[in-house]
C-alpha cells in the first residue's frame, strides 16, 4: 500500500521516456504557473536530501515531494495522470505535447491506519 | 465592440543577433489559441545548438552594449515603449489570442503597463548614480555600477508581454545583453515585439529563443556563458535553476508564486458606500486574468461578524462576471491558458469538494457555444472551507478562491501566515491601527492595503518564504543586474612604511 499511484495512460508515457532518458525521478512541484504539477526528471538532475519525502514508487520510478509541502498534502492519496497540454517547465514529457497531472483523493480509513496517520 | 482573431504567419523563427533565424534542427511546434483550440502558428522547437547561438551573439555584443552611454540605452528603451504604444491594439489582440485572457484586460492592463515599464527603466538609468566616499583626507572610495554581462531570462505564460517588460528593460538599461525564453504556451507577443523592434538595438543585445523547457530552457539556465538567470515559475524548476547556477556560481532571482490571503475586517461593512463597493470588487479580483496570477488573492479571510452579509454581496458580484468570447470588450473573463491548466483546475475542484469545501458559486467548467466549445473555460468559483484543506494551500492558478472565517486579528494573522508562500496579501479595513499593524505582521513581499492587484513599475515586487527571492520593478531592480566595482583611490604620496 502506498500514497501514490499512476494511471495506465501515464505509465505508458513514463515507459517511453525511460527508454529515451534512462533512470528517472518524479518530483511534485508547488507554486506558480506549472506549479502543483508533477515533474519527471532525469534522476541525477535534482539534488535530494532529508527535506524531500519519498511517497512511493510508480512504474519503477521514485516519487518525491518537499517535506514542507508534504505536511499539507499527506492526508490525500495521489494518482499521476496525463493529459494533452503544454507545460512550461523542465518535465520530460512536455515535448510530446502531453503533461502529467496529479489527481487526488482523501486517504481511506484503511490507508490512514496503515500509514499510522491521525 | 468585438474583435476577431488576428492574422499570423505560418511559421516564425528565433530572434538571434538582430534577425529571425530558423531553428538549427528544423523542427517547430504548433501553438494553439486556448480560446477555441485553433492553430495560431508554428514556432521553433529550439535545441541546445540554437541556445548556444543566441548566447554567443549576446556575448559578442556585451562589451559594446555595456559601454554604450546610459543616455543612448535609455533612448532606445523609450523607442520600444513608443513602438508598443503605437501598436497597442495589435499587441492586445495577439496577447488575447495566445493566452485566452479577455481583450478588455490586454487593452487596459497588459499592454499599457508594459509600455510604462519600458519608460520607467529608461528614466531610472538616467536619474540614478554611483556613490563616492572620502574615507580619509587622502583616500576616496568610488562605487561604479557595471553590467553583469549576459543574462538569461525565463518568463511565464500568464502575462507574456508584461512579464517580458518586467524583465527585459532593467537588464538592458543596466547594459546587459539578454537571451530570453518565453513560455512555450505563449510565444506570440514576444515574437511580435521582436518583429517591431528588430532594428532598435544593436545585433545580439536582445535574443529570443522558443522551445520546450527540457530542450531549450535547461541548456539556457545551465549555461556557463551566462552571468545570471532570472526565472518566474514553480518551485521544482526554481530549485533546478538554482542548482545549475550554483555550478556556475551565478546569481539568480526567483519568483515562484503564492497563495495570497485577502483579509476583510468587520469595519469594511460599517457603511454601504463607495469603499464597501471597492472592497467587494477587491474580493472578486481573484477572477482577474482567470486567476492565472502568482499573486491571485486565492484565500479570502472574512471576519465573523460580517461574514454572511459580506459573502452574499461577493457571491452576487462573482455571479455577475461575464465569461464569454475573449475578443468581445464586454467579456470580463476569458479562457484558461492551456488544456493541462484546465484539467489541473478541475482536479482541484474535485479534491476541494471531496475534502468538504462548500461550493458557493461556480465549481465547474463552463461550456461555451460554437467555436468556443473547444476552448478552456472555468466558471469563477468560491469554495468555503478551512485553511488546512489542500485547495487553501496550493496554487491552483485558476479562478478559484477559498474563503474562511476568522474571529480576531490574532487568528487572521495566524491563518494568513499558515502557508508555504509569501508573495502577496490584501488587507481591507477602515481601522487606522489595523491598516499598519496587520500588513507588518504578514510574511509577504507585497501587501495591498485597501486595494489589490495594482502593479506600478515604481513599487518593488517579490516573495518571502517559498515564493522566491529578489525583487522585480522599482529602481532597486537595477542592482539585481549589476556588479559593484569599488575603486579605492589613494591621493597620498607617502608610502605605507612596511617595506
Amino acid at each position: 500500500m502506498q500514497r501514490i499511484a499512476i494511471t495506465d495512460l501515464a505509465a505508458k508515457t513514463v515507459r517511453e521516456l525511460k527508454t529515451k532518458h534512462g533512470v528517472l525521478i518524479f518530483h511534485q512541484s508547488g507554486g506558480c504557473c506549472d506549479g502543483s504539477s508533477p515533474m519527471l526528471l532525469e534522476k541525477d538532475d535534482i539534488y535530494l536530501d532529508e527535506s524531500d519525502v519519498l511517497l512511493g514508487r510508480i512504474e519503477g520510478i521514485d516519487f518525491y515531494m518537499n517535506k514542507d509541502q508534504y505536511e499539507y498534502w499527506k492526508h490525500t492519496h495521489l494518482t499521476i495522470d496525463i493529459t494533452e497540454g503544454r507545460g512550461a517547465s523542465f518535465s520530460l514529457e512536455i515535448p510530446l505535447g502531453k503533461r502529467f497531472i496529479t489527481r487526488s483523493r482523501l486517504l481511506t480509513e484503511e490507508e490512514r491506519k496503515f500509514f499510522g496517520d491521525n | 465592440m468585438s474583435y476577431s482573431k488576428p492574422k499570423f504567419k505560418k511559421t516564425y523563427g528565433n530572434f538571434i543577433n538582430g534577425k529571425f533565424v530558423d531553428p538549427v534542427g528544423g523542427e517547430y511546434f504548433e501553438n494553439r489559441s486556448p480560446i477555441d483550440n485553433s492553430l495560431i502558428a508554428k514556432y521553433p522547437r529550439s535545441q541546445k545548438e540554437d541556445v548556444e547561438m543566441a548566447l554567443d551573439a549576446a556575448n559578442a555584443a556585451k562589451e559594446s552594449w555595456g559601454n554604450t552611454p546610459a543616455a543612448e540605452r535609455a533612448a532606445l528603451l523609450y523607442k520600444v515603449a513608443d513602438i508598443i504604444e503605437e501598436n497597442l491594439e495589435e499587441f492586445a489582440l495577439v496577447e488575447t489570442c495566445d493566452n485566452g485572457k479577455a481583450i478588455r484586460e490586454t487593452l487596459n492592463a497588459d499592454v499599457p503597463l508594459s509600455v510604462d515599464h519600458w519608460r520607467y527603466f529608461a528614466a531610472c538609468i538616467r536619474a540614478e548614480e554611483g556613490t563616492a566616499t572620502e574615507l580619509d583626507a587622502n583616500t576616496l572610495s568610488m562605487n561604479i555600477k557595471e553590467p553583469l554581462g549576459v543574462v538569461g531570462q525565463i518568463i511565464p505564460w500568464n502575462f507574456p508581454l508584461l512579464m517580458l517588460s518586467w524583465k527585459l528593460p532593467p537588464a538592458l538599461a543596466t547594459g546587459n545583453c539578454v537571451v530570453l525564453k518565453p513560455a512555450e504556451q505563449t510565444p506570440a507577443s514576444a515574437t511580435l515585439l521582436m518583429e517591431k523592434i528588430a532594428d532598435v538595438f544593436p545585433p545580439g543585445v536582445v535574443n529570443v529563443i522558443h522551445g520546450f523547457g527540457p530542450e531549450a530552457g535547461k541548456p539556457l539556465a545551465s549555461s556557463s556563458k551566462l552571468s545570471k538567470v532570472a526565472f518566474t515559475g514553480e518551485t521544482t524548476t526554481g530549485q533546478l535553476i538554482m542548482q545549475y547556477a550554483s555550478k556556475n556560481l551565478n546569481p539568480v532571482t526567483m519568483e515562484l508564486g503564492g497563495k495570497s490571503p485577502n483579509i476583510f475586517f468587520n469595519s469594511v461593512m460599517d457603511a454601504d458606500d463607495d469603499y464597501l463597493d471597492k472592497a467587494i470588487e477587491g474580493a472578486v479580483l481573484f477572477a482577474f486574468n482567470q486567476g492565472e496570477v502568482c499573486t491571485c488573492p486565492s484565500r479570502m479571510l472574512v471576519q465573523e461578524k460580517i461574514y454572511d452579509k459580506f459573502m452574499e454581496r461577493v457571491v452576487r458580484r462573482t455571479k455577475a462576471i461575464v465569461q464569454d468570447n475573449p475578443y468581445d470588450t464586454k467579456t470580463m473573463m476569458g479562457a484558461q491558458a492551456s488544456n493541462d491548466q484546465y484539467e489541473k483546475i478541475k482536479s482541484y475542484l474535485d479534491i476541494g469538494k471531496e475534502e468538504g469545501a462548500k461550493v458557493l458559486c461556480g465549481g465547474e467548467a463552463n461550456k461555451l457555444d460554437g467555436d468556443l466549445a473547444n476552448g478552456f473555460y472555468i466558471k469563477p468559483t468560491i469554495l468555503e472551507g478551512h485553511n488546512k484543506m489542500r485547495v487553501f494551500q496550493e496554487e491552483i492558478f485558476g479562478p478559484v478562491v477559498c474563503v474562511t472565517k476568522f474571529k480576531d486579528e490574532k487568528e487572521a494573522i495566524e491563518i494568513a501566515n499558515d502557508t508555504l508562500y509569501g508573495l502577496g496579501a490584501g488587507v481591507w479595513t477602515r481601522d487606522a491601527h489595523q491598516l499598519y499593524q496587520i500588513p507588518r505582521a504578514i510574511k509577504a513581499g507585497r501587501v495591498w492595503v485597501n486595494c489589490y492587484h495594482a502593479y506600478p513599475a515604481h513599487a518593488p515586487f517579490g516573495g518571502y518564504k517559498k515564493s522566491g527571492f529578489g525583487r522585480e520593478n522599482h529602481l532597486m531592480m537595477l542592482n539585481y543586474y549589476r556588479q559593484t566595482k569599488n575603486m579605492l583611490i589613494s591621493y597620498d604620496k607617502k608610502k605605507l612604511g612596511f617595506f
